[in-house]
């Protein structure tokens, strides 16, 4: 019995605390995220975006989610009622699982495969079929025009997120995010996005394009297309939607700060900075990150469709393919390619 | 063990069971949502081998990529359900004569196959035991040194595939209107729009 129980039930106890762990800040993130987003955009436009429900507005995403609760689930008498209810869960599990490898400090993390980056981008590449269900699922040409829009796009931005996360693999020699962050060791100058800048920027913008966040919105341009593919779910199914979309942000600022700003690590390696725990340091990154999301959401006009794609194979592509050959020549020729079986 | 061999139980038999939905399925959508779900299960196959790259790559390729190419046709196909199922019972003699066929092929290939012994003892050892090092690094060595040309050669394979795609599909078209991004950010304000000062009551 002891044997059985320290077999299995002590590691299930532990896997399951450690994914509590996760998932619960996670999703009270993800709550004052929509919230930190009505507040920023208001004070970029000179309004005061929610301040009625509680102090400073701060309960309104409970309330939010509270209506949201309470609401009559919707199902379409025509949509295809398996698929239908199947998508919004498959978006908000998507959402939640790729959480498993992020590094939140050393050691701190819940799986530490060795295959990290793909299992990220194995995850991150899922995220298209919530949306292609769901479209598909509604059975009305609103909600399928922006499915098909959105996996279109999505795919697109996946080939040169792609390209970029070879280029640091290059520099860094192991596919494990902890390896990648400690890579990065040694403050501010030693970060990914110094060297690799352009790479750096080509991230962030297929990072924005690849949530479907403003300026790449347009699958759910409430203009043309009521709101895209999820104009047919109501109460918790469009919660969950709303609830993955917000998660897949913070983990895509995750990944930036993962790949690109030096995960857990200060930016300087000195006293006063070395005091704040990684974890700190990390949800900080990330938080600053979530903000340049807010404020090109507040500052950039929609892209046209057709300049969305322009963008994305015709600019992009080149630029993230030659890169990956000018770092593979120049790690080459001075000599700075890592060792086998990771570290610098 | 036993939580390895109970997941190996999972994953084979959801992967077979979703496999013969495939092609059980009336809805041509759901059967590629089958093929997904097969998928996923054969890389959960490969996670318990210990070839975690592999399987990372196969949900990758097969079903972030391949499989949302293949939904998105399959969705929008135009299919009659009563039409489909009407030509069952008139095609039912040659598509059944043609699986007995494949079975009795299936069976002399498979009756004749022997593992080797040899074979047998190196099946259980995953390539982690090997010399410690995890197997992107194992798979790396291998193909960039060893079949450094056959590796080459099948990328050329595929390249040739999707130029001859490309050649196959590609139509030139006259007199199509093309957008010239370059002209469309060179225009400036003092191009397109003119002001103009107009009096009360008398028009432009």
């Amino acid at each position: 019995m002891a044997e059985f129980f320290q077999l299995y039930v002590a590691p299930v106890a532990w896997i399951i605390g450690g994914i509590l762990a996760i998932t619960v800040p996670l999703l009270l993130g993800v709550a004052y995220l929509t919230f930190a987003e009505r507040k920023v955009i208001g004070w970029i436009q000179l309004r005061r975006g929610p301040n009625v429900v509680g102090p400073f507005g701060l309960l309104q995403p409970i309330a939010d989610g509270l209506k949201l609760f309470l609401k009559e689930t919707v199902i379409p008498a025509s949509a295809n009622r398996i698929v239908f209810v199947l998508a919004p869960m498959i978006t908000f599990i998507l959402a939640l699982i790729a959480w498993a490898v992020i590094p939140f400090g050393e050691g701190l993390v819940l799986a530490d495969i060795n295959v990290g980056v793909l299992y990220l981008f194995a995850i991150s590449s899922l995220g298209v079929y919530g949306i292609i269900m769901a479209g598909w699922a509604s059975n009305s040409k609103y909600a399928f025009l922006g499915a098909l829009r959105s996996a279109a796009q999505m795919v697109s931005y996946e080939v040169s997120i792609g390209f970029v996360i070879i280029t640091v693999l290059l520099a860094v020699g192991s596919l494990n995010l902890s390896d990648i962050v400690m890579a990065q060791n040694g403050g501010i100058l030693h970060w990914h996005f110094l060297p690799l800048l352009p790479m750096f920027i080509v991230f962030f913008i297929s990072a924005l394009a690849e949530t479907n966040r403003a300026p790449f919105d347009l699958p759910e341009a409430e203009a043309e297309l009521v709101s895209g593919y999820n104009v047919e779910y109501s109460s918790m199914t469009f919660a969950m939607f709303f609830l993955g979309e917000y998660a897949n942000m913070i983990l895509m600022s995750g990944m930036t700060v993962v790949l690109f700003l030096g995960g857990w690590l200060p930016p300087f390696d000195m006293h006063p900075f070395t005091i704040i725990p990684g974890p700190i340091w990390f949800v900080l990154k990330i938080m600053a990150v979530l903000f340049l999301f807010l404020w090109v959401r507040a500052t950039f006009p929609r892209y046209r469709y057709d300049q969305l794609m322009r963008l994305g194979w015709k600019v992009f592509l080149p630029l993230s393919l030659v890169f990956v050959v000018l770092t593979a020549g120049f790690l080459l020729v001075f000599d700075l390619l890592p060792v086998a079986g990771g570290g610098k | 063990m036993m939580v390895q061999a109970i997941a190996f139980y999972v994953f084979a038999g959801v992967t077979i069971a979703s496999a013969a939905m495939v092609i059980g399925s009336r809805n041509p959508v759901h059967s590629v949502l089958f093929l997904i779900l097969a998928f996923f299960n054969s890389a959960g196959l490969f996670v318990l081998m210990g070839a975690e790259f592999l399987a990372m790559t196969l949900v990758i390729v097969y079903v972030g990529a391949v499989a949302v190419l293949f939904l998105f046709v399959v969705m929008m196909l135009d299919i009659n359900f009563v039409k489909l199922r009407q030509g069952f019972l008139q095609y039912l003699p040659i598509g059944g004569l043609i699986g007995l066929v494949l079975i009795v092929e299936l069976l002399m290939v498979v009756s004749g196959w022997v593992v080797s012994p040899a074979g047998l003892k190196t099946a259980a050892i995953n390539s982690q035991a090997i010399d410690g090092v995890s197997n992107t690094l194992a798979l790396g060595r291998l193909i960039y040194t060893e079949y450094v040309y056959l590796f080459q050669a099948s990328g050329l394979i595929l390249l040739i595939a999707m130029l001859g795609a490309i050649v196959l599909t590609l139509r030139q078209r006259e007199g199509v209107k093309r957008q010239r991004i370059t002209d469309q950010l060179d225009r400036k304000p003092e191009d397109s729009v003119e002001i103009i000062d107009v009096k009360t009551g008398s028009g432009v």
